[in-house]
């Protein structure tokens, strides 16, 4: 197991054609990811030649889903046709969507956030995410599959680099699934999705959750780690230097008045017996410490 | 993106929303022209700054002439309203208030949704009222398919207990304020107050409008927003050049890649600076983004050798599609480029995509003020240590 994504998965990407696309493709691909078709209205019947192997491109993502049983789609395309294809992805009824698109309006994303939980098939992430890796299985997204390996932590996290500085620092133990959700104010999947997750998969011993300013997601992710979490959780939260009102890089990492700080993040998540590191070192060394008691 | 009160002042009435005449100045002779051309008994002097509080600061002022409301703009203009210059003052028409109401809409992240706040008690700071009273602040969420429809308009006010005869008028202004936000691509509209004045009409009296800058594609009108005059001139360049940088008021200047791992290698470097005389801190955010090339790395490290407050420097890339090696150009490239104008030592940590190579490259070039730290926690320490000797002090670092 791991979690919404493992070698069955079989990967559509909307935006192959594209630069972006077409890079991110050719490296799943490399990693082990059963890419099955590529979706570029107006560019069916096409295929794109990735390493010899041809991968048909189809002009909506119901032909893909029709010809190719694809139940996964990674989104590449740019932030104003984002809408539209994870709304596409969404009607096909996809298991999953993961939208790697950046500079996605906000407005476009509460849109199809809600048309998505309206349908109530197909879980999104991101969008502004890095997407995310079952070691050993399947890789959606622009996660660097040579981190590290298969292993049982799982990690979600707001933050691409973080994420690939946390997988580095623990890569001799190895993840489960590592989930970027992406650092939106507003995204598909949070931080508790992922955790409850991690919490009903057998292949997962414990979890990193790595958070960061704006917004209140870690205090809730907190609530439900003290409420329904039987499995270890160690945090991290970066931004304790950060200026009130400044976004920092992050449409969402922005810190309003007193609310959305990192110490009253650190503060909940502690309150619900997660222990937090104060530097993604310190971190790793306090999960660590939680594999070795196992 | 905040806009100023005047900007969302037209677009109030771009939308219907009743507001007051209000007319800029820069000048206070502008400001007099403008007194006269509204012609009513009193005007109000508002300064137009992006930041709340500047009632108290003196900000705002009545005049009853055109002579004095040249002199109230005299006093305002030029003021520091929390680190905030006054460069234009708005002179609006006096308004005769019989009730002070508030009004917002919000992004609501926890939601995913949308929230609309309303009370009959405006005029106050939102934050105390919502402290102090909280029952007098209706909270409405907004379905984000519906929007703020008559139906939730009228929701709305009687959950925040308007008299039956304001319902109408007021619900039909709040539905404008909602069209004001979904039509602009807002993340906040705030009405503060909302007034009912003598003669019986509601008006907006004061607004605040955030823009979502990601929508920035599909509204070219913004363009006229920019006022980029009235930032720190660093982050002026860097916003030219493409940067995505934040001043901060350290001594240790921060280059990365990634906003989370910035944000956390800031954090490093304030923690490795703690035990350090003088406790220096980072000088700046700088997230040259994934991907980045050595011309970006080079931009960047150029804008930081430029902040007069650095010291130290510290490159912490974690190469996931950042090659670590067009980092390692980037820095080489930026060192000639600057010349004799770098002159600030550089702890530089690369891991991850092509890290040997990126690692060989500087060592090769044996720059004299470039220097490699194996972790994020060591290049931190580095850095930090750096900009306390670098001060001038005479502290035993070994």
């Amino acid at each position: 197991m791991s979690i919404w994504l493992d070698q069955t998965s079989k990967v559509i990407v909307q935006g192959m054609t594209g630069s972006e696309g077409g890079k991110h493709t050719r490296r799943m691909i490399a990693s082990g990811t059963r890419i099955v078709g590529g979706v570029t209205p107006g560019k069916g019947g096409q295929a794109v030649t990735f390493e010899e192997r041809p991968v048909p491109v189809f002009d909506t993502v119901a032909q893909a889903k029709e010809a190719t049983g694809a139940n996964v789609s990674v989104i590449f395309v740019p932030a104003p046709r984002a809408r539209a294809a994870v709304i596409e992805a969404v009607d096909a009824e996809l298991d999953l969507a993961v939208v790697i698109t950046e500079g996605v309006p906000v407005a476009d994303t509460v849109d199809f956030v809600a048309y998505a939980q309206g349908r109530g098939s197909t879980r999104l992430i991101g969008p502004n995410c890095p997407g995310l890796i079952s070691p050993g299985k399947s890789n959606v997204g622009i996660i660097p599959a040579t981190i590290a390996g298969r292993g049982r932590i799982g990690l979600v996290s707001k933050s691409g680099t973080l994420t690939y500085q946390m997988m580095f620092e623990l890569r001799d133990i190895g993840f489960s699934t590592a989930v970027g959700i992406g650092g939106d104010p507003v995204v598909g999947t949070t931080h508790i999705d992922a955790l409850a997750a991690f919490e009903a998969d057998p292949e997962t011993d414990c979890v990193v959750l790595i958070g960061e300013i704006g917004g209140d997601a870690e205090e809730r992710a907190a609530e439900f780690v003290a409420s329904h979490m039987t499995k270890p959780v160690v945090g991290y939260v970066a931004g304790f230097t950060a200026p009130e009102g400044r976004t920092m890089g992050h449409a969402g990492a922005i810190v309003t008045g007193s609310a959305g700080t990192a110490l009253a993040k650190k503060r909940a998540l502690e309150a619900a017996g997660v222990r937090v590191g104060r530097t993604p070192s310190e971190t790793a060394a306090l999960m660590r410490q939680i594999v070795a008691a196992l | 993106m905040d806009l100023f009160e005047y900007e969302a002042r037209e677009l109030f009435e771009t939308h219907g929303v009743p507001v007051l005449r209000g007319i800029t100045a820069s000048t206070p002779e502008q400001a007099r022209v403008a007194a006269e051309e509204l012609g009513t008994d009193v005007v109000v002097i508002k300064a137009q700054v992006k930041t709340g509080g500047r009632g108290r600061a003196g900000g705002v002022k009545l005049a009853r002439s055109p002579q004095e409301a040249q002199a109230r703009a005299a006093d305002i203009l030029g003021m520091d309203i929390a680190g905030h210059r006054v460069r234009t003052v708005m002179v609006a028409e006096g308004a005769d208030i019989a009730a002070e109401f508030y009004f917002s809409l919000l992004l609501d992240r926890a939601s995913r949704g949308y929230l609309a706040m309303c009370s009959v008690e405006g005029g106050m700071d939102i934050e105390t009222l919502a402290r102090e009273r909280p029952q007098a602040l209706a909270r409405v969420p907004v379905d984000p398919r519906r929007g703020l429809d008559q139906a939730k308009a009228e929701e709305i006010v009687a959950a925040a207990g308007f008299a039956e005869a304001d319902r109408a008028a007021v619900a039909s202004v709040l539905v404008r304020l909602g069209e004001v936000y979904r039509a602009n691509d807002a993340t906040l509209v705030e009405v503060n107050p909302l007034v009912k004045t003598r003669d019986g009409r509601i008006v907006a009296l004061d607004g605040k409008v955030t823009l979502d800058a990601n929508a920035a594609f599909r509204h070219p009108e913004w363009d006229r927003y920019r006022d980029e005059d009235s930032d720190d001139p660093l982050e002026v360049r860097a916003r030219a050049k493409g940067l995505n940088y934040v001043k901060l008021d350290g001594s240790v200047g921060v280059i990365g890649n990634g906003a989370g791992l910035v944000m956390s290698t800031l954090d490093v470097v304030a923690k490795a600076g703690e035990g350090l005389p003088g406790s220096p801190r980072p000088a700046n955010f700088l997230d040259i983004g994934g991907g980045a090339s050595a011309e970006v790395m080079a931009n960047g490290l150029d804008i930081i050798i430029s902040d007069d407050q650095v010291k130290s420097v510290l490159v912490n890339v974690f190469g996931g599609i950042t090659a670590c090696s067009e980092v390692a150009k980037g820095i080489i490239d930026a060192l000639v480029m600057l010349g004799d104008r770098a002159t600030k030592p550089i702890v530089v940590r690369l891991d991850g995509n092509a890290v040997e190579v990126g690692r060989h490259m500087l060592l090769e070039a044996a720059h004299p003020l470039v220097q490699l730290q194996d972790t994020m926690d060591a290049a931190a320490r580095r850095a930090a240590e750096l900009a306390i000797s670098e001060r001038g002090s005479n502290v035993d670092l070994a």
